[in-house]
């Protein structure tokens, strides 16, 4: 039986590693970083150039967004709106970090587009980024009250998304606090 | 028969492609370096292997010593930067793997998640070579089939007059 059954029974098994590997996304990369404590940064402002933010900041005891985007970056322009919404809902709070862009056109693109951040630091030559295991803007970070990054979001967020990833992972975080 | 013989004989081909064989090209486009090499051969040469060694998080198939990319730029800024700060290679890895992942490496460690990967070929190899040893060996025990090489051709038909 054996003998008819081994090449098939071998050919299926590959069969199937391949059709997972169809359905994953290679550019999806999995952060070492979540579950751990959000890298130190202390960066200027790009709207108040003489103040500074860093992770202190984001530390407020409650969950917060931190939205890595660039007016180079295609999905960051297609993603403003959502995040203008969550902003005005006041769901959660949202910082940004601008990531190796032109400071005039950001801030342009805030004043034109809305600004949904409390403060956006600027990471001009890309060194924090680097910190935080950026790869493709837009990335968006979940951190809890403690500092502590729980979840990672590559890609434009959407209402879907918004809803499937960040909503019951946003609950969850309040519920665990409380 | 036939077929398995070619199903073997893919396994084994498959089984060369190994992940501990990925090299980067040996050429280098020029447009890449921007940076002035660095002065100490030795620092040079260890800068020069790393980059190779990692892979770019944006184009995902290119090590960050052939990539234009802007991320991929930095990095090699921060390797070549840590490299005249004293650090080690190991250190190096270190950071990177850290922040980005095993995945940032052409040669990933082995560990539970990645034993399949480096051992897959392995298997392969050994898988298509006992079917194909299977195979001789079920043709040696067979008496010589006539009518599987059908009759001799006759060789006056097709030599140029």
């Amino acid at each position: 039986m054996w003998r008819y059954l081994s090449v098939p029974a071998l050919f299926l098994v590959l069969l199937g590693f391949f059709l997972v590997g169809l359905f994953r996304d290679p550019t999806m990369v999995p952060s070492p970083l979540i579950n751990q404590p959000a890298p130190q940064f202390e960066l200027p402002q790009l709207l108040h150039p003489e103040r500074t933010l860093g992770l202190r900041d984001l530390a407020t005891g409650e969950p917060v967004l931190l939205n890595v985007w660039a007016t180079w970056c295609v999905g960051c322009r297609q993603e403003h709106g959502m995040l203008v919404e969550i902003a005005r809902s006041g769901e959660i709070p949202i910082f940004g970090l601008n990531w190796k862009d032109d400071r005039a056109a950001a801030t342009r693109w805030l004043e034109r587009l809305g600004d949904p951040y409390v403060a956006v630091a600027v990471d001009d030559d890309g060194r924090v980024a680097i910190d935080w295991g950026v790869y493709g803007s837009p990335e968006t970070f979940l951190l809890d009250g403690e500092g502590i990054i729980r979840f990672k979001h590559i890609g434009p967020i959407d209402a879907t998304v918004w809803e499937r990833e960040f909503r019951p992972r946003i609950a969850q975080l309040r519920q665990g606090q409380s | 028969m036939t077929i398995r013989l070619m199903l073997a004989a893919g396994l084994v081909l498959g089984a060369l492609a190994s992940p501990g064989q990925v090299t980067a090209a040996p050429f280098t486009p020029l447009t890449v370096e921007a940076l002035s090499p660095l002065e100490d051969p030795d620092q040079r040469a260890r800068y020069e292997r790393l980059i190779r060694e990692i892979r770019c998080l944006v184009c995902q198939n290119e090590p960050i010593a052939d990539s234009n990319a802007p991320l991929a730029r930095d990095l090699r800024r921060e390797i070549r930067q840590q490299i005249e700060s004293g650090a080690s290679d190991r250190e190096i890895i270190e950071f990177l793997t850290a922040r980005y992942g095993d995945f940032v490496l052409y040669r990933p460690p082995f560990t539970p998640r990645t034993w399949l990967l480096w051992l897959a070929p392995g298997l392969l190899l050994l898988g298509g070579g006992w079917i194909f040893w299977r195979i001789l060996r079920a043709r040696a025990d067979k008496p010589i089939d006539d009518e599987e090489w059908g009759e001799d051709p006759e060789p006056a038909e097709d030599t140029p007059r």
